[in-house]
Protein backbone atom coordinates (compact mmCIF):
# COMPACT_ATOMS: atom_id res chain seq x y z
CA UNK A 1 0.00 0.00 0.00
CA UNK A 2 3.15 2.26 0.85
CA UNK A 3 4.63 1.33 -1.96
CA UNK A 4 1.66 1.93 -4.01
CA UNK A 5 1.32 5.95 -2.75
CA UNK A 6 4.98 6.29 -3.22
CA UNK A 7 4.83 5.66 -7.11
CA UNK A 8 1.42 7.57 -7.46
CA UNK A 9 3.37 10.74 -5.57
CA UNK A 10 6.02 10.27 -8.02
CA UNK A 11 3.98 10.13 -11.13
CA UNK A 12 2.72 13.02 -10.04
CA UNK A 13 5.99 14.97 -8.98
CA UNK A 14 7.10 13.73 -12.57
CA UNK A 15 3.62 15.02 -14.41
CA UNK A 16 4.22 18.13 -12.75
CA UNK A 17 8.30 18.48 -13.89
CA UNK A 18 7.02 17.31 -17.15
CA UNK A 19 4.28 19.58 -17.28
CA UNK A 20 6.72 22.74 -16.42
CA UNK A 21 9.45 21.85 -18.89
CA UNK A 22 6.63 21.59 -21.56
CA UNK A 23 4.59 24.97 -20.90
CA UNK A 24 6.67 27.97 -19.70
CA UNK A 25 6.82 31.52 -21.12
CA UNK A 26 8.93 33.75 -22.75
CA UNK A 27 9.75 37.08 -21.76
CA UNK A 28 9.16 39.24 -24.55
CA UNK A 29 13.06 41.16 -24.22
CA UNK A 30 14.73 37.84 -23.77
CA UNK A 31 12.26 36.81 -27.39
CA UNK A 32 13.70 40.01 -29.13
CA UNK A 33 17.21 39.98 -28.04
CA UNK A 34 17.26 35.82 -29.13
CA UNK A 35 15.58 36.82 -32.73
CA UNK A 36 18.00 39.74 -32.91
CA UNK A 37 21.22 37.24 -32.19
CA UNK A 38 19.70 34.64 -35.00
CA UNK A 39 19.16 37.46 -37.06
CA UNK A 40 22.92 39.08 -36.41
CA UNK A 41 25.13 35.85 -36.29
CA UNK A 42 23.33 35.27 -40.18
CA UNK A 43 23.85 38.62 -41.11
CA UNK A 44 27.82 38.38 -40.16
CA UNK A 45 28.07 35.01 -42.10
CA UNK A 46 30.35 35.09 -44.77
CA UNK A 47 27.78 33.90 -47.28
CA UNK A 48 25.79 34.95 -50.09
CA UNK A 49 23.36 37.33 -50.22
CA UNK A 50 20.87 34.84 -51.37
CA UNK A 51 21.76 32.53 -48.73
CA UNK A 52 20.99 35.14 -45.97
CA UNK A 53 17.63 35.90 -47.50
CA UNK A 54 16.65 32.53 -47.66
CA UNK A 55 17.85 32.05 -43.53
CA UNK A 56 16.58 35.29 -42.67
CA UNK A 57 13.01 34.48 -43.89
CA UNK A 58 13.12 31.06 -41.78
CA UNK A 59 13.71 32.86 -38.76
CA UNK A 60 10.65 36.01 -40.09
CA UNK A 61 8.48 32.48 -40.31
CA UNK A 62 8.77 31.01 -36.85
CA UNK A 63 9.40 35.16 -34.88
CA UNK A 64 6.65 36.90 -36.37
CA UNK A 65 2.93 37.16 -36.67
CA UNK A 66 2.51 37.46 -40.64
CA UNK A 67 -1.10 36.69 -40.93
CA UNK A 68 -1.78 38.99 -38.58
CA UNK A 69 0.15 41.88 -39.86
CA UNK A 70 -1.47 41.19 -43.34
CA UNK A 71 -5.15 41.27 -41.80
CA UNK A 72 -4.23 44.48 -39.83
CA UNK A 73 -2.85 46.33 -43.12
CA UNK A 74 -6.09 45.82 -44.89
CA UNK A 75 -7.69 48.14 -42.10
CA UNK A 76 -11.58 48.23 -43.24
CA UNK A 77 -11.38 46.47 -46.37
CA UNK A 78 -10.74 43.49 -44.39
CA UNK A 79 -14.70 43.12 -43.70
CA UNK A 80 -15.37 43.36 -47.37
CA UNK A 81 -13.13 40.32 -48.37
CA UNK A 82 -15.09 36.76 -48.70
CA UNK A 83 -13.08 33.60 -47.51
CA UNK A 84 -11.73 32.55 -50.94
CA UNK A 85 -9.96 36.20 -51.52
CA UNK A 86 -8.79 35.89 -48.05
CA UNK A 87 -7.42 32.98 -48.25
CA UNK A 88 -5.80 34.68 -51.41
CA UNK A 89 -4.44 37.40 -49.88
CA UNK A 90 -2.94 35.16 -47.06
CA UNK A 91 -0.89 33.47 -49.57
CA UNK A 92 0.09 36.72 -50.78
CA UNK A 93 0.84 38.64 -48.25
CA UNK A 94 2.91 35.64 -46.49
CA UNK A 95 5.18 36.11 -49.96
CA UNK A 96 5.21 39.83 -50.37
CA UNK A 97 6.06 40.17 -46.70
CA UNK A 98 8.69 37.61 -46.95
CA UNK A 99 10.38 39.15 -49.48
CA UNK A 100 10.15 42.81 -48.74
CA UNK A 101 11.85 42.30 -45.22
CA UNK A 102 14.37 40.20 -45.83
CA UNK A 103 15.65 42.10 -48.61
CA UNK A 104 15.49 44.89 -46.44
CA UNK A 105 17.28 43.35 -43.70
CA UNK A 106 19.83 41.96 -45.67
CA UNK A 107 21.35 45.45 -46.79
CA UNK A 108 22.69 45.16 -43.41
CA UNK A 109 26.17 43.99 -42.53
CA UNK A 110 25.95 42.62 -38.73
CA UNK A 111 24.09 45.28 -37.39
CA UNK A 112 24.06 45.58 -33.16
CA UNK A 113 20.97 45.83 -31.25
CA UNK A 114 20.86 46.56 -27.60
CA UNK A 115 17.48 45.82 -25.71
CA UNK A 116 17.33 48.38 -23.54
CA UNK A 117 13.31 48.14 -21.55
CA UNK A 118 9.88 46.26 -22.29
CA UNK A 119 6.65 47.80 -21.38
CA UNK A 120 3.77 45.62 -21.03
CA UNK A 121 0.60 47.68 -22.63
CA UNK A 122 -1.92 44.99 -22.62
CA UNK A 123 -2.84 41.53 -21.71
CA UNK A 124 -2.24 40.68 -25.22
CA UNK A 125 0.69 43.16 -25.98
CA UNK A 126 4.25 44.34 -24.62
CA UNK A 127 6.49 47.00 -26.30
CA UNK A 128 10.02 46.31 -26.45
CA UNK A 129 12.45 49.40 -26.56
CA UNK A 130 16.14 48.40 -28.15
CA UNK A 131 18.90 50.49 -30.21
CA UNK A 132 20.47 49.99 -32.62
CA UNK A 133 23.78 51.24 -32.35
CA UNK A 134 25.19 54.33 -34.63
CA UNK A 135 27.68 53.87 -36.89
CA UNK A 136 30.30 55.97 -38.80
CA UNK A 137 27.73 56.10 -41.75
CA UNK A 138 24.69 56.49 -39.89
CA UNK A 139 22.88 57.60 -36.41
CA UNK A 140 21.64 55.53 -33.56
CA UNK A 141 18.01 54.62 -34.50
CA UNK A 142 15.55 53.91 -31.31
CA UNK A 143 13.49 50.51 -32.39
CA UNK A 144 10.47 49.05 -30.45
CA UNK A 145 8.85 46.16 -31.36
CA UNK A 146 5.42 45.30 -30.83
CA UNK A 147 5.02 41.83 -29.17
CA UNK A 148 1.88 40.30 -29.42
CA UNK A 149 1.68 37.93 -26.42
CA UNK A 150 -1.40 36.27 -26.59
CA UNK A 151 0.01 32.86 -26.35
CA UNK A 152 3.31 33.19 -23.49
CA UNK A 153 4.96 30.46 -24.53
CA UNK A 154 5.08 31.75 -28.44
CA UNK A 155 5.61 35.63 -28.65
CA UNK A 156 5.30 37.05 -31.87
CA UNK A 157 6.48 40.12 -33.37
CA UNK A 158 3.74 42.34 -34.90
CA UNK A 159 4.99 45.65 -35.70
CA UNK A 160 8.71 47.39 -35.80
CA UNK A 161 8.31 50.94 -34.70
CA UNK A 162 11.31 52.97 -35.82
CA UNK A 163 12.06 56.50 -34.02
CA UNK A 164 8.12 56.41 -33.43
CA UNK A 165 7.02 55.64 -36.54
CA UNK A 166 5.48 52.22 -37.10
CA UNK A 167 6.49 49.90 -40.23
CA UNK A 168 2.52 48.23 -39.50
CA UNK A 169 1.09 51.47 -40.11
CA UNK A 170 2.78 52.97 -43.14
CA UNK A 171 1.92 49.57 -44.59
CA UNK A 172 -1.26 49.78 -44.16
CA UNK A 173 -2.20 53.18 -45.25
CA UNK A 174 0.16 52.40 -48.62
CA UNK A 175 -2.08 49.09 -48.83
CA UNK A 176 -5.35 51.59 -48.41
CA UNK A 177 -3.36 53.96 -51.13
CA UNK A 178 -3.57 51.36 -53.57
CA UNK A 179 -7.42 50.32 -53.33
CA UNK A 180 -8.60 53.66 -53.58
CA UNK A 181 -6.97 54.86 -56.17
CA UNK A 182 -8.81 51.90 -57.68
CA UNK A 183 -11.80 53.30 -56.17
CA UNK A 184 -11.85 50.45 -53.75
CA UNK A 185 -11.37 47.49 -55.96
CA UNK A 186 -9.51 44.97 -53.94
CA UNK A 187 -8.32 43.37 -56.84
CA UNK A 188 -6.05 46.16 -57.35
CA UNK A 189 -4.24 45.49 -54.54
CA UNK A 190 -3.60 41.44 -55.15
CA UNK A 191 -2.38 42.86 -58.79
CA UNK A 192 0.43 45.21 -57.16
CA UNK A 193 1.35 42.33 -54.59
CA UNK A 194 1.77 39.94 -57.30
CA UNK A 195 4.06 42.31 -59.33
CA UNK A 196 6.01 42.97 -56.50
CA UNK A 197 6.75 39.12 -55.79
CA UNK A 198 7.46 38.73 -59.19
CA UNK A 199 9.77 41.92 -59.50
CA UNK B 1 -7.41 93.07 -70.19
CA UNK B 2 -6.23 89.58 -70.64
CA UNK B 3 -3.88 90.21 -67.67
CA UNK B 4 -6.48 91.88 -65.69
CA UNK B 5 -8.95 89.19 -66.00
CA UNK B 6 -6.56 86.43 -64.96
CA UNK B 7 -5.52 88.24 -62.07
CA UNK B 8 -8.99 88.83 -61.04
CA UNK B 9 -9.12 85.12 -61.42
CA UNK B 10 -6.38 84.03 -59.33
CA UNK B 11 -7.32 86.32 -56.74
CA UNK B 12 -10.61 84.63 -56.17
CA UNK B 13 -8.92 81.30 -56.65
CA UNK B 14 -6.56 82.60 -53.78
CA UNK B 15 -10.16 84.04 -51.27
CA UNK B 16 -11.44 80.69 -52.23
CA UNK B 17 -8.42 78.26 -51.00
CA UNK B 18 -7.89 79.88 -47.91
CA UNK B 19 -11.10 79.76 -46.81
CA UNK B 20 -10.71 76.02 -47.68
CA UNK B 21 -7.64 75.91 -45.70
CA UNK B 22 -9.43 77.40 -42.74
CA UNK B 23 -12.33 75.33 -43.03
CA UNK B 24 -9.91 72.36 -42.66
CA UNK B 25 -8.33 73.78 -39.99
CA UNK B 26 -11.29 74.24 -37.88
CA UNK B 27 -12.95 70.92 -38.99
CA UNK B 28 -9.99 68.94 -38.19
CA UNK B 29 -8.72 71.01 -34.97
CA UNK B 30 -6.76 68.63 -32.45
CA UNK B 31 -7.39 65.76 -34.57
CA UNK B 32 -3.81 64.98 -35.96
CA UNK B 33 -4.32 61.12 -36.57
CA UNK B 34 -2.39 60.53 -39.67
CA UNK B 35 -5.32 58.54 -41.19
CA UNK B 36 -7.83 61.72 -40.72
CA UNK B 37 -6.02 63.82 -42.75
CA UNK B 38 -7.04 64.79 -46.25
CA UNK B 39 -5.09 64.77 -49.56
CA UNK B 40 -7.22 67.59 -51.05
CA UNK B 41 -5.07 67.67 -54.21
CA UNK B 42 -3.47 64.16 -54.37
CA UNK B 43 -2.96 64.88 -58.70
CA UNK B 44 -0.81 68.14 -57.92
CA UNK B 45 0.74 66.72 -54.68
CA UNK B 46 1.77 63.28 -56.89
CA UNK B 47 3.46 64.91 -59.68
CA UNK B 48 5.23 67.42 -57.19
CA UNK B 49 6.35 64.54 -55.58
CA UNK B 50 7.55 63.06 -58.84
CA UNK B 51 9.26 66.25 -59.70
CA UNK B 52 11.10 66.35 -55.96
CA UNK B 53 11.88 62.42 -56.77
CA UNK B 54 14.00 63.60 -59.94
CA UNK B 55 15.53 66.62 -58.35
CA UNK B 56 16.72 63.76 -55.34
CA UNK B 57 17.94 61.68 -58.19
CA UNK B 58 19.91 64.02 -59.97
CA UNK B 59 21.12 66.09 -57.41
CA UNK B 60 20.56 65.68 -53.12
CA UNK B 61 21.02 61.55 -53.70
CA UNK B 62 24.79 62.35 -55.42
CA UNK B 63 25.60 64.65 -52.64
CA UNK B 64 24.76 63.05 -50.17
CA UNK B 65 26.63 60.07 -51.46
CA UNK B 66 29.60 62.41 -51.73
CA UNK B 67 29.24 63.96 -48.24
CA UNK B 68 29.32 60.36 -47.01
CA UNK B 69 32.60 60.30 -47.54
CA UNK B 70 33.78 63.34 -46.59
CA UNK B 71 35.79 62.29 -42.53
CA UNK B 72 33.20 61.70 -39.67
CA UNK B 73 34.32 64.23 -37.89
CA UNK B 74 34.08 67.07 -40.33
CA UNK B 75 30.33 65.76 -40.68
CA UNK B 76 29.40 65.77 -36.95
CA UNK B 77 30.66 69.46 -37.26
CA UNK B 78 28.21 70.60 -40.25
CA UNK B 79 25.62 68.56 -37.75
CA UNK B 80 26.18 70.50 -35.05
CA UNK B 81 26.18 74.21 -36.63
CA UNK B 82 23.03 73.17 -38.38
CA UNK B 83 21.65 71.90 -34.80
CA UNK B 84 22.73 75.08 -33.29
CA UNK B 85 21.14 77.27 -35.92
CA UNK B 86 17.81 75.82 -35.80
CA UNK B 87 18.16 76.68 -32.19
CA UNK B 88 17.19 80.26 -33.33
CA UNK B 89 13.51 79.31 -34.36
CA UNK B 90 13.25 76.10 -31.43
CA UNK B 91 13.62 78.73 -28.64
CA UNK B 92 10.57 80.99 -29.47
CA UNK B 93 8.53 78.29 -30.21
CA UNK B 94 9.00 76.62 -26.87
CA UNK B 95 8.20 79.68 -25.70
CA UNK B 96 4.86 80.20 -27.39
CA UNK B 97 4.21 76.55 -26.59
CA UNK B 98 3.96 77.66 -22.67
CA UNK B 99 8.07 75.58 -22.09
CA UNK B 100 9.54 77.77 -20.50
CA UNK B 101 12.45 75.47 -19.35
CA UNK B 102 13.20 73.81 -22.37
CA UNK B 103 13.38 77.34 -24.03
CA UNK B 104 15.83 78.38 -21.41
CA UNK B 105 17.84 75.04 -21.79
CA UNK B 106 17.69 75.92 -25.33
CA UNK B 107 18.84 79.26 -24.80
CA UNK B 108 22.00 78.22 -22.69
CA UNK B 109 22.91 75.56 -25.37
CA UNK B 110 23.15 78.84 -28.26
CA UNK B 111 25.16 81.12 -26.02
CA UNK B 112 27.69 78.51 -25.31
CA UNK B 113 27.51 76.22 -28.23
CA UNK B 114 27.67 79.28 -30.33
CA UNK B 115 30.63 81.04 -28.30
CA UNK B 116 33.11 78.29 -26.81
CA UNK B 117 31.59 75.94 -29.25
CA UNK B 118 33.01 78.19 -32.01
CA UNK B 119 29.61 79.36 -33.88
CA UNK B 120 28.38 75.84 -32.98
CA UNK B 121 30.41 73.80 -34.81
CA UNK B 122 31.21 71.72 -31.46
CA UNK B 123 28.56 70.48 -29.10
CA UNK B 124 30.01 72.10 -25.60
CA UNK B 125 26.74 72.22 -23.84
CA UNK B 126 25.92 68.20 -23.60
CA UNK B 127 29.12 68.03 -21.85
CA UNK B 128 28.02 70.63 -19.63
CA UNK B 129 24.62 68.76 -18.69
CA UNK B 130 22.56 70.70 -20.88
CA UNK B 131 19.89 67.94 -22.51
CA UNK B 132 19.53 68.47 -25.81
CA UNK B 133 15.77 68.38 -27.15
CA UNK B 134 13.59 67.98 -30.27
CA UNK B 135 13.14 70.57 -32.59
CA UNK B 136 10.51 72.76 -32.76
CA UNK B 137 8.52 74.89 -35.15
CA UNK B 138 5.62 77.09 -36.05
CA UNK B 139 3.63 74.67 -37.25
CA UNK B 140 4.37 72.44 -34.00
CA UNK B 141 3.20 75.28 -32.41
CA UNK B 142 0.18 75.90 -34.39
CA UNK B 143 -0.96 72.10 -33.60
CA UNK B 144 -0.07 72.18 -29.83
CA UNK B 145 -2.52 75.66 -29.84
CA UNK B 146 -5.16 72.93 -31.38
CA UNK B 147 -4.72 73.78 -34.90
CA UNK B 148 -5.94 70.52 -36.94
CA UNK B 149 -3.39 69.90 -39.16
CA UNK B 150 -5.46 70.58 -42.67
CA UNK B 151 -4.97 68.76 -46.49
CA UNK B 152 -1.79 66.94 -46.58
CA UNK B 153 0.49 69.01 -49.12
CA UNK B 154 3.84 68.29 -51.15
CA UNK B 155 6.03 71.64 -52.52
CA UNK B 156 8.01 71.47 -54.88
CA UNK B 157 11.70 71.46 -53.58
CA UNK B 158 10.26 71.97 -50.17
CA UNK B 159 9.00 68.52 -50.09
CA UNK B 160 5.75 66.84 -47.34
CA UNK B 161 3.56 69.27 -45.38
CA UNK B 162 -0.09 70.37 -44.12
CA UNK B 163 -1.33 73.20 -44.17
CA UNK B 164 -0.72 74.04 -41.13
CA UNK B 165 2.47 73.48 -41.40
CA UNK B 166 2.91 75.88 -44.61
CA UNK B 167 1.42 78.39 -42.76
CA UNK B 168 4.20 77.42 -40.04
CA UNK B 169 6.89 78.58 -42.85
CA UNK B 170 5.27 81.22 -43.71
CA UNK B 171 5.40 82.46 -40.15
CA UNK B 172 9.13 81.45 -40.30
CA UNK B 173 9.53 83.96 -43.37
CA UNK B 174 7.62 86.69 -42.42
CA UNK B 175 9.72 87.79 -38.99
CA UNK B 176 9.76 84.44 -37.09
CA UNK B 177 12.85 82.92 -38.21
CA UNK B 178 15.70 85.16 -36.54
CA UNK B 179 18.23 83.48 -39.33
CA UNK B 180 15.97 84.20 -42.51
CA UNK B 181 15.76 87.77 -41.25
CA UNK B 182 19.42 88.32 -40.92
CA UNK B 183 20.33 86.83 -43.99
CA UNK B 184 17.47 87.16 -46.63
CA UNK B 185 14.59 89.48 -45.12
CA UNK B 186 17.01 92.34 -43.79
CA UNK B 187 20.04 93.87 -45.52
CA UNK B 188 22.81 93.46 -42.80
CA UNK B 189 26.87 93.78 -44.12
CA UNK B 190 27.57 90.74 -42.31
CA UNK B 191 25.15 87.98 -44.00
CA UNK B 192 24.26 87.18 -47.16
CA UNK B 193 21.20 85.79 -49.02
CA UNK B 194 22.87 83.17 -50.10
CA UNK B 195 24.13 81.86 -46.14
CA UNK B 196 20.50 81.18 -45.76
CA UNK B 197 20.00 78.64 -48.76
CA UNK B 198 22.78 77.28 -48.21
CA UNK B 199 22.28 76.32 -44.63
CA UNK B 200 18.94 75.10 -45.70
CA UNK B 201 20.63 72.86 -48.73
CA UNK B 202 23.46 71.46 -46.44
CA UNK B 203 20.70 70.38 -43.66
CA UNK B 204 18.70 68.51 -46.32
CA UNK B 205 21.80 67.14 -47.91
CA UNK B 206 23.24 66.17 -43.92
CA UNK B 207 19.64 64.38 -43.75
CA UNK B 208 19.67 62.61 -47.01
CA UNK B 209 23.08 61.09 -46.02
CA UNK B 210 22.20 59.98 -42.59
CA UNK B 211 18.95 58.50 -43.65
CA UNK B 212 20.63 57.16 -47.42
CA UNK B 213 20.01 53.22 -47.27
CA UNK B 214 16.59 53.75 -45.26
CA UNK B 215 14.91 56.14 -47.60
CA UNK B 216 16.45 53.76 -51.08
CA UNK B 217 15.27 50.86 -49.07
CA UNK B 218 11.59 52.21 -48.56
CA UNK B 219 11.57 52.90 -52.39
CA UNK B 220 12.78 49.55 -53.21
CA UNK B 221 10.71 48.14 -51.21
CA UNK B 222 7.54 50.33 -51.28
CA UNK B 223 4.79 49.61 -53.88
CA UNK B 224 3.27 53.08 -53.36
CA UNK B 225 6.23 55.52 -52.61
CA UNK B 226 4.20 57.89 -52.24
CA UNK B 227 1.43 57.17 -49.72
CA UNK B 228 4.19 55.23 -47.51
CA UNK B 229 6.05 58.69 -47.21
CA UNK B 230 2.93 60.62 -46.98
CA UNK B 231 2.38 58.16 -43.78
CA UNK B 232 5.55 58.68 -42.69
CA UNK B 233 5.56 62.19 -42.69
CA UNK B 234 2.22 62.49 -40.36
CA UNK B 235 3.42 59.90 -38.29
CA UNK B 236 6.31 61.82 -37.71
CA UNK B 237 4.52 65.42 -37.10
CA UNK B 238 1.45 63.78 -34.92
CA UNK B 239 4.57 62.35 -32.85
CA UNK B 240 6.27 65.96 -32.76
CA UNK B 241 2.63 67.76 -31.63
CA UNK B 242 2.49 65.52 -28.59
CA UNK B 243 5.73 65.54 -27.95
CA UNK B 244 5.71 62.12 -26.98
CA UNK B 245 8.66 59.60 -26.51
CA UNK B 246 6.20 57.09 -25.54
CA UNK B 247 5.17 54.86 -28.85
CA UNK B 248 2.24 53.88 -27.24
CA UNK B 249 0.58 56.97 -27.07
CA UNK B 250 0.82 57.93 -30.95
CA UNK B 251 -0.65 54.10 -31.79
CA UNK B 252 -4.18 53.03 -32.28
CA UNK B 253 -4.64 49.77 -30.91
CA UNK B 254 -8.25 49.68 -32.04
CA UNK B 255 -7.50 47.95 -35.28
CA UNK B 256 -5.24 45.53 -34.16
CA UNK B 257 -8.05 43.92 -31.34
CA UNK B 258 -10.40 43.05 -33.98
CA UNK B 259 -7.21 40.94 -35.88
CA UNK B 260 -7.01 37.00 -34.66
CA UNK B 261 -4.54 34.82 -36.51
CA UNK B 262 -5.55 32.06 -35.00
Amino acid sequence: MYFKRKIYLLTIVLLFIGLSKNSYSIEPNIFVQSTVNRASTILSKDIAKEEKIEKLKEVALETVDIKGIGFYTLGKHRKTLSDQQKKEYSQLFNEYFLKSFSSRLAEYSNPKIDVNSQEKISEKYTIVSSTLVGTDERPEVKIDWRIYTKNPEKPLIRDLIIEGLSLARTQKEEFNSIIQSNDGDINALFASLKEFINK
Amino acid sequence: MLLYTYFKKMKKFLIISLLALCMGFAANAADNDPSNVKDCSEGFNRASFKFNQGLDKAILRPIAIGYRKLPNGLRTITSNFLNNLSNLVTIPNNALQGDITKAGTNLARLGINSTIGLLGMFDVASGMGFEKYEKEDYGQTLGVMGAGPGCYLVLPVLGSTTARDTLGIVGGIVGGDPWYNITVRNDTQYFKDSDYYISRGAGGVDFRAKNLEAIDNLEENSMDFYASVKSLYLQDRQKKILNSKQTTETQDDSDWDEVSSD
